[in-house]
């Protein structure tokens, strides 16, 4: 454990210098995306659902009533992001991944190093986008920031076996479809802009095997103070399982790609 | 050798398999301190498998394996802390800088920031890109990328180096500048392991070498005594014209075998080869044949290679 942490540590400068170049570029995806979604569905369609009473929303305004869904989606979508391309660049294009090898580094501090950072981007993107959406008075109490950490459980649970999956591809084809089958309607039916009891049963269920519609749960939850302990209890178990399970499959693809 | 010889790389019976293919079938060597050891071998020989268990970076399936009197099987990082590796692909991040991929890859080791920073220095100097130290990889040319990959591989100040075909593609220039810095390198007292499929480059760096040939130990011994087990001191080329057919030279080969130790016919010319070349030039001409061209030569570790691997091409 503490050598696991030297050797993370030993990364820092790598991922620092990473994100100094990067952090331009991440800036439109990042931000932009989840700024016009709050701004359509929260303030565009809410005016509309809130003229109609807010009863059904549980007494919060639409804005309200997505914001922590949205918090939850965008944590999702950067850490899929972070762990497909660049993953797959370490392994095969730039490979940079196996000089970090050569060193004392070992193939699971070199996964290790990777999460950090794809924390550090979920995290430091959740936040400015937590802040913008408090500014639009989507906030309903202070409770709303416990959105923050829930966002990162659920970009790590997501990220962690995509991570894994991504040692197995031998080219990014295999990546669209992830975004395809698996972000885009993991996001359209997670429960971020309606329960996902108003859909047809077998969606439903779709939607509770998809880490992101425990994480939207959890995030609402907590965030509207309308916590059941037991959910909470299952929320959060299903999605350290989904972390703790994809962590250990990224860790044996890492070593199986890297050393054999 | 009087003095206490410590072997640095210590092999015994090592193999190692990947599924049904068996890549290295079972090997003997030694590498001692201070040494430049090279693998020589046509691809697919088992080099590169060897360098990356060499290396810690791959489990052998058998045998016995110690690098710094260490096993890689339970103490990998502690060697590769003290190993420099320079890989056949360069895995530099093409998008830092040049000396960001000295100063990132120190840290990987423990080494502070400043040490890094000063080691990134010496090292520029010493593979002549100090100018180029703020410059993006992607606008180095080949031979400069291998400086910098050698010079990254220096960071930690190894006791033993790895180089898996440092020069294939690059121009003579970089390759005898190459040459040079790796010779410094060998005189300032580190242990080089190198592989590679151009004879000379073994010729020039290598104290001693394996031939490697399908997973095993083909010959071993200095360039100079791989050739005296393995070739003659000369080689008589024979070219009798472009009209002469394959036929004809064997034909040919027949009344010229008795003056040579070995003779090899190839399309174009006959090779004999024997200690003394001009004495079978003369002895050809008494016979009455007439050699369009005739060259003399020493034997070189290339005719050893050849003899040892075949000259089918292996792709």
């Amino acid at each position: 454990m503490a050598l696991a942490l030297e050797n993370g540590r030993r990364q820092f400068d790598y991922w620092l210098t990473v994100y100094k170049r990067t952090w331009k570029g991440t800036l439109v995806s990042s931000f932009l995306l989840p700024l016009l979604y709050l701004a359509a569905m929260g303030i565009g369609l809410g005016s509309f659902v809130d003229s109609n009473g807010t009863g059904a929303l549980g007494g919060v305004n639409y804005l309200q009533y997505i914001a922590p869904g949205l918090l939850a989606s965008t944590g999702l979508q950067i850490a899929v992001g972070e762990a497909t391309y660049p993953v797959m660049s370490g392994l095969k294009w730039q490979k940079f991944y196996y000089s970090m090898i050569a060193t004392p580094l070992r193939p699971a501090d070199v996964v290790y190093g990777q999460f950090a950072f794809i924390a550090f981007r979920v995290t430091s993107t959740c936040l400015v986008f937590l802040l913008v959406i408090a500014a639009f008075g989507g906030l309903e109490s202070p409770l709303g920031l416990l959105g923050l950490p829930v966002a990162l459980l659920v970009g790590m649970a997501a990220a962690a076996p995509v991570a894994a999956y991504a040692t197995k591809l031998d080219n990014d084809a295999g990546f669209a479809m992830i975004f395809r089958f698996g972000v885009v309607p993991a996001f359209l039916f997670s429960g971020a802009f309606f329960p996902v009891s108003q859909l047809p049963d077998w969606i439903e269920w779709l939607a509770y095997v998809s880490p992101l519609w425990h994480g939207v749960e959890l995030s609402r939850d907590l965030s509207l103070g309308t916590v059941e302990p037991w959910m909470t209890v299952l929320n959060l178990g299903y999605l350290l399982s989904w972390f703790g399970i994809g962590t250990w499959l990224a860790v044996r693809g890492f070593t199986r790609k890297l050393i054999g | 050798m009087s003095e206490q010889r410590e072997s640095l790389v210590h092999v015994r019976g090592l193999r190692k398999s990947y599924g049904d293919f068996e890549a290295v079938r079972g090997i003997d060597l030694d590498v001692w301190r201070g040494e430049a050891f090279g693998f020589l071998g046509p691809n697919g020989a088992g080099k590169s498998s060897t360098m990356r268990m060499i290396g810690a970076v791959s489990p052998a399936s058998g045998g016995t394996l110690r690098i710094l009197g260490m096993d890689p099987a339970t103490e990998g990082p502690s060697i590769r802390a003290r190993l420099g590796v320079c890989p056949q692909d360069d895995t530099l991040d093409t998008e830092l800088t040049v000396r960001e991929n000295l100063t990132i890859y120190g840290r990987y080791f423990g080494l502070s920031r400043a040490e890094c920073r000063l080691r990134a220095d010496e090292l520029l100097e010493f593979v002549a890109l100090t100018e180029k130290a703020k410059v993006k990889v992607d606008e180095l040319s080949g031979g400069m990328k291998r400086r910098l990959t050698i010079a990254r591989s220096l960071v930690s100040k190894p006791d033993l180096l790895l180089l898996d075909e440092p020069t294939t593609g690059l121009d003579p220039q970089a390759r005898h500048l190459l040459w040079d810095k790796l010779f410094r390198l060998k005189q300032a007292g580190v242990t080089l392991i190198i592989t590679t499929h151009y004879m000379d480059e073994a010729e020039q760096l290598c104290d001693r070498l394996v031939v490697m040939d399908g997973g095993l130990i083909a010959a071993e011994g200095s360039p100079a005594q791989l050739i005296r087990d393995y070739s003659t001191r000369e080689v008589t080329e024979l070219r009798f014209g472009p009209d002469v057919m394959l036929a004809d030279h064997d034909a040919l080969a027949g009344k010229v075998e008795d003056l040579a130790q070995r003779i090899e016919v190839l399309p174009d010319r006959l090779l004999l080869y024997t200690d003394d070349g001009e004495h079978a030039v003369a002895a050809v001409h008494e016979r009455g044949l007439q050699p369009a061209a005739v060259l003399v030569r020493r034997s070189t570790l290339e005719d050893v290679f050849l003899r040892l691997t075949g000259r089918t091409l292996v792709d």
